[in-house]
């Protein structure tokens, strides 16, 4: 019964804020972790552990936060944003979080970082019915409002950005023999299914091999020896740096000029293509949905230059070429849209319902055209990428912004 | 300081206990397990959890106590255990649809079988390469959970999402406090199996086994049978506690069950106190709630307080929990003679 109410309430809310903005004609309402002065956003991360490196992404939201709390906070509201260490270890995540709901009370459990982790909180998250919101994570399962209501993705998916590739193959090498290599595990497999998805009736004449690797291999160079003895000429590489770095060199070294494309997990200049080589990684292709901050061509960009200034004043001295740097403003200016768009209304329900009418929303690190887009039955914020292409030291961009939206059900 | 003098004239390896010090008196044991009874009906879920956790992890720090304190054998492989007992809790409960009570015996045998198989070739290692030894198998157990072969029933690095049980014949009680109950009656029972056993014939020849071999073999214990003997048992106890964390998370994945938790459960035996089965479950409390408040102190270098904290306590008590226990009993005795 209160649920009609509410949407009625919801809808007004959404109109007079849409309208008259600081109308304050909609009733306050809150759920707990939400107040007139506070909202409290949980968060968990690896800081310590073998993934580590992540924990930047953790401080840089943590320092968005607190521009956002110098300027004023979120409609009058300061946020309060506790991130705890999970040490990417799935029961210590389960710990955190029920800490984080039961003992902290949030409001929501904000860009929760890693597949095992996010699988481990999700049955319990959704069964308290709290936001499990823009978890940091690629696999497609967090699209799936019918089965997992109260969680959402972020970045582009795996199957959506192999779908982008197979869409640019399908258009530019209709009759390409495409050799697939991947790791074997859900990130491989993954892009695996993407590409034959987005190939659609075209998959079984299109792709002449697939090749898969364990990651615990030391090196790759026999599987990549094996596919050029079936002679494709296009090679995709679904595989993480190290392994991506190999592949190119491989290839370079067999004189082999197979159209090749990296996934965007393994996209990174410093990390993959100085390794295998700048003269070997000359027209390797990739998609992008973020800018690069080492990228020069983004100097003058106003999104960029907001970013640099808050890079400036609350993180300074922090090292600019990480990409966390950039992923962790974008997710936090994602969330504090979807505080502001909720209004007075600071229920669980309606962060869930704002969250999912987001609409062309364009964080300022995006690539300019890769826009967010949610619905009640699309719970993938981006899916939208580049391709693009290496070319001298760096990425160039080229085409038009591709979207691969991917359902889970 | 006496502690001082005591680490200057110890000897390196395991220290000997008595087996009368193994364990609490009567009436501390009665208090401590009142106190861990009435406990979770004032707390939150949250802190029962906890709790849940506390036992589980005791109970494998108890475990490692056995084989280290008990029979003198280095393990830094006890996480393999661990995750051998979670995915068997996990996969008969979620792939079989066995109740959960009736999987953890089965997880305690599979994970005694593999300790005892483990621990023939570790017999011709002792000390430091008995502790690689195990380190290998340590590192190995991830990535064989993730192998494609078993993926049908492991779910490979996607793990596998446990049901919590409810609580049987409608007893008003959550699913935490439940949960709560039923690791606490599963940890008393081996506690008091794993005192008995220390106390009995077995653990006489377990603790001659530690003090000294040759002499042991010279009194007729075959020392062979009961060095593999104690890997079993340890490896058993380590199986049950691994399938009641499994229920308890609700999560079983190859990521949860690396050498750092290895690391962590050695840790939380030494600061327990080698030896001493009472303070598997100080350990324990080390383990889990250290690492919280080092996160607290500073995020960015949680790492660091953590150490710096771990090196206090080593430093300060070497002998970990025992020595503050013999120190607070002292302490009581001198006032009751004032």
């Amino acid at each position: 019964m209160l649920s009609t109410l509410r949407t009625a309430a919801f809808s007004a809310a959404v109109a007079a804020i849409a309208f008259t903005p600081g109308n304050a004609l909609a009733q306050k309402k809150y759920d707990t972790g939400a107040s007139d002065t506070e909202i409290k956003i949980g968060n968990i991360i690896p800081y310590s552990g073998p993934a580590s490196a992540y924990g930047l992404i953790g401080k840089t939201e943590e320092a968005y936060f607190k521009m956002i709390n110098d300027k004023g906070g979120i409609n009058g509201r300061k946020i309060n944003f506790v991130s705890y260490d999970d040490a990417y270890s799935p029961p210590k995540a389960v710990e955190q979080v029920r800490k984080l709901v039961e003992s902290d009370e949030v409001l929501v459990v904000f860009n929760p970082l890693g597949t095992p982790s996010n699988t481990a909180i999700q049955k319990y998250l959704n069964s308290k019915k709290i936001p499990q919101l823009f978890v940091a994570t690629g696999a497609t399962k967090w699209n799936d409002p019918k089965g997992f209501p109260w969680t959402m993705g972020w970045q582009p998916s795996y199957q959506s950005e192999a779908q982008i590739y197979a869409k640019y193959l399908l258009k530019e090498k209709p009759d390409a023999k495409i050799a697939i290599l991947y790791q074997n595990d859900d990130f491989g497999k993954d892009y695996l299914k993407g590409t034959k998805d987005g190939l659609g009736a075209k998959a079984s004449s299109m792709i002449i091999m697939e090749e898969s690797y364990e990651v615990s291999e030391p090196t790759i160079d026999s599987h990549i020896v094996k596919i050029k003895a079936a002679n494709p000429d296009v090679l995709l590489i679904y595989a993480t740096p190290k392994f991506g770095a190999q592949t190119i060199k491989k290839t370079a070294e067999l004189g082999w000029k197979p159209l090749q494309i990296m996934t965007n997990v393994s996209a990174s200049v410093g990390a993959v293509m100085q390794p295998a080589g700048f003269d070997n990684s000359q027209g390797v292709l990739s998609a992008a949905y973020a800018k690069d901050a080492a990228d020069a061509q983004w100097k003058s960009d106003p999104g960029m230059m907001k970013w640099s200034e808050f890079m400036d004043k609350y993180m300074p001295g922090a090292d600019r070429t990480d990409s966390a740097l950039v992923y962790g403003y974008g997710a936090a200016q994602t969330l504090a849209k979807v505080l502001e768009m909720c209004g007075d209304d600071l229920t669980r329900a309606n962060v869930m319902k704002q969250a999912a009418s987001l609409k062309d929303f364009t964080p300022d690190t995006l690539l300019p055209g890769v826009k967010i887009n949610t619905s009640a039955t699309d719970f993938a914020p981006i899916s939208q990428l580049q391709m693009q292409r290496f070319k001298g030291e760096k990425w160039e961009l080229f085409g038009e912004i591709i979207s691969g939206d991917v359902a889970t059900h | 300081m006496s502690a001082a003098e005591e680490v200057v004239t110890e000897a390196p390896a395991v220290e000997a206990v008595p087996k009368r010090a193994m364990t609490l008196g009567l009436g501390t044991s009665l208090v401590v397990l009142a106190a861990l009874v009435i406990a979770p009906v004032f707390v939150k879920n949250f802190i029962i959890f906890q709790m849940t956790m506390l036992l589980i992890y005791g109970l494998a720090v108890l475990a490692l106590n056995i084989l280290t304190g008990g029979s003198g054998q280095f393990s830094l492989g006890q996480s393999a255990f661990y995750a051998v007992g979670a995915y068997t809790s996990a996969i008969l409960m979620e792939h079989v649809g066995m109740n959960y009570a009736l999987t953890l015996p089965i997880a305690g045998i599979i994970c005694f079988a593999f300790g005892f198989v483990f621990g023939q070739p570790a017999l011709r290692l002792s000390g430091v390469y008995l502790a690689l030894a195990t380190f290998a198998l340590a590192v190995a157990m991830p990535q064989l959970l993730k192998l494609g072969f078993f993926e049908h029933w492991t779910g490979g690095v996607q793990g596998l999402v446990v049901t919590k049980p409810d609580a049987p014949f409608g007893l008003p009680m959550s699913q935490d406090m439940w949960l709560y109950y039923f690791t606490l009656v599963i940890t008393i029972g081996i506690y008091i199996a794993s005192v008995n056993l220390l106390r009995s014939r077995s653990g006489r020849a377990f603790m001659a086994i530690r003090d000294n071999e040759i002499a042991a073999s010279a009194m007729g214990v075959d020392v062979a049978l009961y060095k593999t003997l104690a890997f079993g048992v340890s490896a058993g106890i380590t199986g049950v506690a691994g399938g009641l964390g499994a229920i308890a998370v609700q999560f079983v994945a190859p990521d949860g069950y690396t050498i750092t938790l290895a690391i962590s459960l050695f840790l939380g035996m030494v600061v327990g106190g080698v030896g001493w089965l009472p303070g598997s479950i100080v350990g324990s409390a080390f383990i889990i709630f250290v690492p919280n408040i080092a996160e607290g102190i500073s995020k960015g270098l949680s790492g660091a307080v953590f150490g710096v904290l771990l090196f206090l306590v080593i430093f300060l008590v070497p002998h970990g929990a025992r020595q503050v226990a013999i120190v607070a009993q002292q302490m009581l005795g001198k006032l009751k003679k004032n």
